[in-house]
């Protein structure tokens, strides 16, 4: 029988055990999955960035003349109801969920960090109002938070992108974010160092910016990824309901919404193609954040 | 002995291949081993083996740990016996591989690739190595049994007590649950559980870390186990607990005739509770022997300079301790031959070329220049006295420092209540008291890391308590601290230069980082570090080179008063020695005042003029060190002194009686009038009234208590 | 243990006060004129009268905090308001939508349970064998799978393999309880997929992680069973940040719930609530938001109490 049971091996020793020299090589090596998929965020990246160069069609000119196509040497991925090339719409499509889902993150992200230090450094009242605060937040499930707002808001262009949207998606990472990077500061205050910083007489804002903030950096860039797939779902089930991007932009979760099920029923490549770049890239985002969390954090022994 | 040199191959190199001879061969020097044992231990005291043949004998133990490029030797070859009734220590730092043997003999190391560990074992002449792991199971439990190190995480908190103690049981010995449970609740009251029955209900964390162990030790025993293994038993305790739980286990080690293997770092406790002594070093046996032979005329350098190392609390003063230069080895990259002779003065050419081996049953050495030395820690050198420091001035003066931490529903929890002490300038006070006396908080409250409640510390006509905040940080200057744990007190994202030239730069004491750069190179010269140390990260030290880390950090700031928190409880007995000398050279060379917080007992001796005796929030004596160390008053003081196991108890001094009973009172509700007279052998209705006011017995001598 | 869940019970007032707070502000006081975006929506072009005169019947043309306080005083004695749209109060409208998106939350949550715990202890029991990387990948495919698409590859599915699609109508529990099933297993399966992937990986992780306590260890030295121990000491264990997670991950199980009634166009609060955004029913928004909240809120709670009664540990905090 196999013994399931690893047991614990002093980990003074194990600390021994001497590290691979090339960080990429023992990143690919250790986290398959985690390679994997940076090469596919890498390789999306690219592809929606270069869009105007790769895509065969128009991704908004309608052709009715060619109106539900079935996958072809000439519409890749087949066509929808107007005609529109869905390998040219996927890919453009992908430019406004990366675009949202990375700008989201980013911002609920670094404001929920900023708040959750802040919050444990200086404890006291202001801990107490954010931790409540962010409590209230936490405490509306995350896509009404979002629906809520992108509702009320409406719209509000810029850049090519709908800021409302954006905030809506962000606004309910924040409490998430806060309370990790919170966790994680208030830990680190029981850390002497930190201690020693302020015994060693350095300001707040010294000890919060240079001892505190770059040892959360890793924890921030974990949740950073994670929270990329989850506002990209986000904004592709919003779509999806009509309130999140509007026609004629091309985003995934819009080429699903409508009738697109019915016309599926016919014609599958319409929801099909859509649908897998959502789940590729959301993959890929998660399995990288996953590597990321396994390779900073040496006690989550999750692939180990 | 030299002829057994002769018979060690000259060149043992570790690999697999070759442990089948090996084992041959060590099995012929057992066989020595076991009769000369016997001899020793029938003069050696009244305990002697019930049985000749020992219940447990283990036979070279490899252990490695293989990853994709290394292979770590854990555990290189070591041999032991253990009789019925006897306790055999296996002593050594950390990393020395004494924890992980006791892992392989118990079989509890994972056995997949990446752990190896070969050799024999034998219980009762039966070698359970070979056996398929469901037999081994049947045998874990209920003929060897073990105790950990953590009883605070070995325990299931899910679970009751009771039934953690009960499951054993119904798995090898076919009990009903109705027996199971009376036998649990004798299990109890044998392991010193008042109110069994009902404490079997409670859940793990419901009992105090001391209690957490006395249960442990009940499970071990459930099954009437032959052999126990105990894993650092009491290195999570407290002194005066420790001292009880290591009396039980020697009581039922004597009544019952089991064999217990002893796994721990601390001599003293060899001395006081064991009969023979296994020195391990690199995965090595290096010295073996009764107790009395190891500890009174080791004979092995290692050894020596171990036990030179070592603090004591009978030494009158301050001399150096004789430390041990350097690092214990990387078990990735031994040396060959002897694995000490890198550290070794006595090393020569031999030494690299085999490790010597161990022989002889009563008394043996891996060593081609044994030193001879009768007790080496009676040769004092140097002497200087210090006691004298008593008339200069005062530092620091505290009076009425008080502290109370508010938890919310009301409750408060009086940390320091009224505490008074002086620093004398130039010399050191040390506070030692138990976890949970308040003695982190006092360096705390000094350091305005939290406010105190009240009181007052005048240090240089500067109120420390009541600064501004602009004072504060002038007084940050000249007041520095260094930390307990040296893993947590730099900041690891930063380099050692970092970390030492940030304060001198945003305090102006450097104008440009070039001078920082000098300055820095100097600090670490300061504290024995070479200046290429600068450019590496924390994780790239070991413990000892990041306390002198933290301690040339604290000196950046030309301080003339540095508070040491804990500053050596993390480190190993060697490592220890090496940086309380720094801390005593330092002392003289730059005049500091130290206010030293421990728990050691021998290392308060070591390092102060002056010491407080806390417990509870509140200070039960002061004195000079020989005042309190010599003549205590306090029956608390007088206590923790008998619970400290001291290398001069070998033999003597065991069984002699449990110093202290019971545990500490929970902070939230202590006891009215004298805090400690819930455990005081003295106490009488009216400690209960009256908080007792210091009584002075010379100018520096103060004891607060009624009945002295 | 009663005292703890009055206690608990009590805190969670505040909380959701705190949210009726923020989404009253949140619906009021943002930029946007709610009558106007109502009346366009019945079509024609609204005068200003009219809009006026609509918005004194709706009583928006008091003050806000009048409002605030209606509002609130209403929650106390669970009265949300009237919807703007149909003139029935919206307790009722929400009374009608609600019992078939709790069937499915509840089905959802069931069948990731009956899933998750069993695959995820299997998975870090033998972590790294091949069984463990089944698992894993089923596991990967539940979180990257957006739910209403894949709900829509499973109703394809049925449909082009076996030519069957969901029935429709409204089927009740007591009296036709197959039907509702049929009704209502793809959605529960589209959404409880992810959910259930969710927490076997942390039930996996944690059961890894427990698996290296000292307190496992001593159970070894004690020489149970490995049976024994996996089941008396590491799941228990291992239950409790899964069940944590149960409770956390639920507003996403919430939110999948609002898409999937869409794909499968079950009439439940999620339907109502995209209807009421499209004609800017403010008082149906806000009935809908608080109804969710306290699901969540009230799914966390029993969290909570389950784990307490778990957790020996915490009934003295």
């Amino acid at each position: 029988m196999r013994n399931v049971f690893s047991a614990p091996v002093s980990t003074e020793l194990l600390s021994e055990l001497p590290r691979r020299r090339s960080a990429v090589l023992r990143f690919a090596m250790d986290e398959p999955l985690g390679a994997l998929g940076l090469v596919v965020i890498v390789a999306s990246v690219l592809l929606t960035l270069f869009a105007p160069l790769i895509a065969p069609y128009d991704p908004l000119a309608n052709d009715y003349g060619a109106a539900v196509q079935a996958p072809s040497a000439l519409h890749w991925l087949g066509t929808d109801s107007f005609g529109r090339d869905i390998f040219s719409r996927v890919l453009y499509g992908g430019r406004t969920a990366l675009l949202i889902g990375v700008t989201a993150s980013f911002i609920g992200c670094t404001i929920g960090a900023l708040l959750g230090i802040g919050s444990a450094y200086f404890g006291g009242w202001m801990d107490l109002i954010l931790e409540r605060f962010m409590e209230i937040l936490l405490a509306i499930p995350i896509t009404v938070l979002a629906l809520v707002l992108v509702s009320t808001l409406g719209r509000d262009m810029m850049l090519g992108i709908d800021v409302n949207l954006v905030f809506a998606i962000a606004l309910p990472i924040i409490p998430k974010m806060a309370r990790v990077a919170r966790s994680q500061a208030l830990s680190m205050r029981r850390m002497s160092y930190v201690d020693a910083a302020r015994t060693l007489g350095f300001g707040h804002f010294r000890i919060i910016a240079l001892h505190m903030a770059p040892n959360i950096f890793g924890p921030y860039i974990v949740m950073l990824t994670a929270f990329v797939s989850q506002a990209i779902l986000i904004e592709a089930s919003l779509s999806y309901l009509g309130l999140g991007v509007v026609e004629p932009t091309p985003s995934w979760g819009l080429m699903l919404a409508g009738n697109a099920f019915n016309t599926a029923m016919t014609a599958p490549w319409i929801v099909i193609f859509p649908g897998l770049a959502i789940a590729i890239v959301i993959f890929a985002f998660s399995m990288f954040g996953d590597a990321l969390r396994d390779l900073l954090d040496p006690k989550s022994n999750r692939d180990r | 002995m030299q002829a057994l040199w002769t018979t060690a191959e000259t060149a043992t190199r570790d690999s697999i291949a070759k442990f089948p001879a090996e084992s041959r061969k060590s099995a012929r020097v057992s066989d020595v081993m076991v009769s000369a044992a016997k001899a020793v231990l029938a003069d050696d005291s009244g305990t002697a083996p019930a049985a000749v043949a020992p219940l447990l004998s283990v036979r070279d133990l490899h252990v490695q740990f293989v990853s994709q490029d290394a292979l770590l030797n854990a555990v290189r070859g070591i041999s032991y016996d253990v009789h019925a009734g006897e306790v055999v220590a296996l002593v050594g730092e950390s990393g020395c591989g004494k924890s992980v043997s006791s892992l392989a003999v118990m079989r509890l190391l994972p056995g997949d690739g990446a752990t190896r560990f070969t050799g024999a074992a034998e219980l009762n002449g039966k070698d359970y190595f070979a056996l398929p792991e469901e037999a081994m199971r049947r045998l874990r439990g209920r003929d060897i049994a073990m105790i950990f190190q953590e009883p605070m995480t070995s325990l299931n908190p899910l679970l009751t007590i009771g039934r953690q103690i009960i499951e054993p049981m119904l798995e090898h010995l076919d009990m009903t649950m109705k027996d199971a449970e009376r036998r649990a609740v004798e299990l109890l009251t044998k392991v010193g559980v008042t109110d069994p029955e009902r404490r079997m209900h409670q859940y793990p964390h419901e009992f105090s870390g001391g209690m957490r162990q006395r249960a442990m030790i009940a499970i071990a025993l459930a099954c009437n186990p032959k052999v126990i293994i105990a894993d650092e038993p009491t290195t999570a305790l407290d002194v005066t607990i420790q001292a009880q739980i290591l009396e039980l286990l020697r009581g039922l080690v004597d009544e019952l005739g089991v064999g217990l293997v002893l796994i721990t770092h601390n001599l003293g406790l060899v001395a006081r509770y064991a009969d023979r002594v296994h020195v391990m070093y690199a995965g090595r046996i290096v010295e073996s022997g009764s107790s009395a032979q190891v500890l009174e005329q080791p004979r092995h350098r290692y050894t020596i300079g171990l036990l030179g190392a070592v603090p004591h609390l009978d030494q009158p003063r301050q001399e150096r301790l004789k430390n041990i230069p350097g690092q214990p080895p990387s078990l990735r990259c031994l040396p060959s031959g002897c694995a000490f002779r890198l550290r070794c003065e006595a090393a020569t050419k031999v030494c690299a070329a085999s490790p010597g081996r161990a022989g002889d049953g009563g008394h043996s050495f891996a060593c081609f220049h044994p030193g001879d030395l009768r007790r080496p820690i009676d040769n004092p050198t140097g002497t200087e006295t210090r006691g004298g420091k008593a008339d200069t001035g005062i530092a620091l003066r505290v009076r009425g420092l008080s502290k109370d931490f508010h938890l919310g529903k009301g409750a408060t929890v009086r940390a320091l209540q009224a505490i008074d002490f002086d620093v004398p300038e130039g010399g050191t006070l040390g506070l030692v008291g138990e976890s949970g006396c308040g003695k982190t908080t006092v360096a705390r409250t000094l350091l305005r890391l939290e406010e105190a409640t009240a009181g007052s510390a005048d240090y240089l006509g500067h109120d420390m308590l009541s600064a501004t905040k602009a004072e504060v940080t002038q007084l940050r200057q000249q007041v520095q601290v260094v930390y307990q744990d040296p893993h947590t007190s730099l900041n690891p994202r930063h380099r050692i230069g970092h970390a030492l030239a940030e304060p001198l730069l945003v305090h102006g004491l450097c104008k440009s980082k070039a001078e920082a750069a000098g300055r820095v190179e100097e600090l670490l010269g300061l504290v024995g570090l070479p200046a290429d140390m600068a450019t590496r990260y924390p994780h790239q030290m070991s413990g000892g080179q990041r306390q002198r880390v933290g301690i040339a950090r604290a000196l950046g700031m030309n301080p003339k008063f540095i508070i040491l928190d804990e500053p050596v409880s993390a480190l190993d007995v060697s490592i220890q020695a090496q940086v309380m000398n720094l801390l005593a050279d330092l002392q003289s060379q730059l005049g500091l005042s130290y206010l030293l917080i421990a728990h050691d007992l021998a290392v308060i001796r070591h390092i102060s003029d002056r010491v407080a005796v806390m417990y509870l929030g509140r200070i039960v004596e002061t004195g000079t060190a020989s005042e309190l160390f010599e003549a205590p008053r306090h029956p608390y003081t007088q206590a923790l002194l008998a619970s400290v196991p001291a290398l001069a108890d070998v033999g003597r001094a065991r069984r002699q009686g449990i110093a202290v009973k019971g545990e500490l009172p929970s902070p939230l509700d202590p006891p009215s009038g004298c805090v400690f007279r819930t455990r005081c052998p003295l106490a009488s209705a009216e400690c209960a009234r009256v908080v007792p006011a210091p009584v002075a017995f010379s100018e520096t001598h103060h004891v607060a208590c009624i009945k002295v | 243990m009663i005292r703890y869940v009055i206690s608990r019970l009590l805190l969670s007032i505040p909380t959701l006060l705190g949210v009726a707070t923020l989404i009253f502000f949140m619906l009021n006081v943002l930029p946007g004129d709610a009558v106007e975006t109502m009346l366009r929506a019945e079509g024609g072009n609204p005068t200003p009268e009219l809009v006026a005169s609509e918005r004194a019947r709706l009583g928006l043309d008091r003050p806000i905090l009048v409002q605030y306080g209606d509002f609130l005083s209403g929650l106390a004695t669970f009265d949300l308001g009237t919807s703007s749209w149909t003139g029935k109060p919206v307790v009722e409208e929400i009374a009608l939508r609600l019992p078939v998106t709790l069937q499915v939350a509840v089905l959802a949550m069931l069948l990731a349970l009956a899933i998750a715990i069993p695959l995820g202890t299997i998975a870090g029991v033998y972590h790294e064998t091949w069984i463990d990387y089944a698992i894993r990948s089923f596991a990967i495919g539940g979180i990257a799978l957006p739910s209403f698409w894949f709900g829509m590859l499973i109703a394809l599915v049925m449909l082009w393999y076996f030519n069957w699609l969901p029935p429709l109508g409204s089927p009740s529990l007591f009296d036709d309880p197959l039907r509702l099933l049929q009704q209502l297993a793809l959605p529960a399966i589209a959404i409880g997929y992810r959910y259930a992937a969710i927490l076997i990986r942390m039930m996996r992780s944690s059961v890894i992680e427990v698996m290296h306590e000292d307190f496992v260890r001593t159970a070894r030295a004690k020489g149970l069973r490995a049976g024994h121990i996996i089941r008396r000491h590491v799941i228990p264990n291992s239950l409790l940040p899964t069940i944590t997670m149960i409770g956390l991950e639920f507003a996403l199980l919430i939110g999948s719930l609002v898409v999937i009634e869409q794909v499968f166009s079950l009439n439940g609060i999620g339907r109502l609530f995209l209807d009421a955004v499209s004609r800017s029913d403010l008082a149906i928004i806000q009935g809908i938001v608080m109804v969710l909240t306290v699901i969540f809120v009230v799914v966390n709670l029993l969290v909570d109490f389950a784990y307490a009664a778990i957790d020996p540990r915490i009934k003295l905090a």
